[in-house]
C-alpha cells in the first residue's frame, strides 16, 4: 500500500546520539585477532562514535614498527581451522596460513594492518600505547606507529575513556 | 513502500527515508536531499556524489568509505568533513543510493 507523507521522511541522521564512546582494548598481536578491533573501530567511527584503542601486553605488535606490517596467523591451537593440529607445527605452515589469510582479507578491499590505521585515525580515532607494556619490552614513543598519541598508564585510559562502552580483545 | 514529498520532486523510499530507485534521482534533487540532513553541496561533495553514482553503476552496489577513498580518490579526512558524524550513510543518501553493505 502507498502511503504519502505530509512531512518529508528523512534518515534520523540529525539525531546522532553524539555522546556515544567506544573504548577497545587490543591485547592480542596475532594477524586474526588484530582485525576484529579494527574493523569495529572503523565501523564505530564511521557511525560518529568517538573512539578510542589501546594497546597492550601482545597487542603491542600492532603498533609496534618492527612488528606491524609483519602480524602472524597460525594454526596451531586454533581448532577453528577444521584442520588436524600437527600440521600446524610442520615447518612453514606459519607462513602459509599467514600468506592465506593475507591474501583473502586483501581480496575483500581490507587494508593491512599499518595502513588500516592509518584509516581509523584519518577518520578521527585516538590510538594509546600501554605504559606497562612499553616498559616492560623497552620501547618509547619513537618505536611505535607515529599516530600513536601517547604512552599512558591504564589508569590515564579509564580517565580518558569515561562513560564509554568497552571491547576488550 | 511509502512515498515522500521533498521540495517537490515525489519520490520512493525505504523505512527510513532512502530513495528506492536510483533512476528516480536527479542532480537538483540530490541538492534537496542534501538540505534535509543540514549540508550545502560544494564541488568537493559533488565530486564524491559522482563517483558514488558511476561506482554504483558499474558494480550494482554502494562503495564503502574506503572504497570512496582508495578508488574516488578522496581522503577519509574529506569525507569526514564533507558529510560529519556518518560519512558513509549520508553520501549514500544524498547519491540516492542504497547504504553500504560492506564492513571496511
Amino acid at each position: 500500500m502507498t502511503t504519502t507523507q505530509p512531512t518529508p521522511i528523512v534518515p534520523a541522521f540529525a539525531n546522532v546520539d553524539t555522546d556515544r564512546k567506544l573504548a577497545i582494548i587490543c591485547s592480542k598481536g596475532n594477524l586474526d585477532m588484530a582485525y576484529p578491533g579494527l574493523v569495529l573501530a572503523n565501523a564505530a567511527l564511521g557511525e560518529g562514535v568517538e573512539t578510542h584503542l589501546f594497546f597492550t601486553f601482545w597487542g603491542f605488535d600492532m603498533i609496534n614498527k618492527k612488528t606491524m606490517a609483519d602480524l602472524k596467523f597460525t594454526m596451531l591451537g586454533n581448532t577453528a581451522t577444521h584442520m588436524p593440529q600437527a600440521l600446524g607445527g610442520l615447518p612453514g605452515m606459519t607462513a602459509m596460513a599467514t600468506h592465506q589469510m593475507k591474501k583473502s582479507i586483501e581480496a575483500i578491499g581490507v587494508p593491512e594492518v599499518p595502513e588500516f590505521l592509518q584509516q581509523i585515525v584519518d577518520s578521527g580515532g585516538h590510538l594509546w600505547a600501554c605504559r606497562m607494556s612499553a616498559d616492560m619490552q623497552h620501547l618509547e614513543e619513537d618505536d611505535l606507529y607515529d599516530a600513536v598519541e601517547a604512552i599512558i598508564s591504564a589508569a590515564d585510559f579509564i580517565e580518558i575513556t569515561a562513560g564509554a562502552q568497552l571491547l576488550f580483545i | 513502500m511509502p512515498t515522500t514529498t521533498i521540495d517537490g520532486h515525489t519520490i520512493e523510499v525505504d523505512d527510513e527515508g532512502f530513495l528506492l530507485d536510483p533512476h528516480e534521482w536527479t542532480e537538483s534533487l540530490a541538492t534537496c536531499l542534501a538540505a534535509q540532513i543540514g549540508i550545502d553541496l560544494t564541488d568537493e561533495h559533488w565530486k564524491a556524489i559522482r563517483f558514488l553514482r558511476d561506482d554504483f553503476a558499474e558494480q550494482g552496489e554502494t562503495a564503502t568509505l574506503r572504497r570512496v577513498s582508495v578508488v574516488g580518490g578522496i581522503p577519509t579526512k574529506s569525507l569526514f568533513q564533507l558529510f560529519p558524524q556518518k560519512p558513509a550513510k549520508k553520501l549514500a543518501y544524498v547519491a540516492g543510493l542504497p547504504k553500504p553493505h560492506g564492513c571496511v
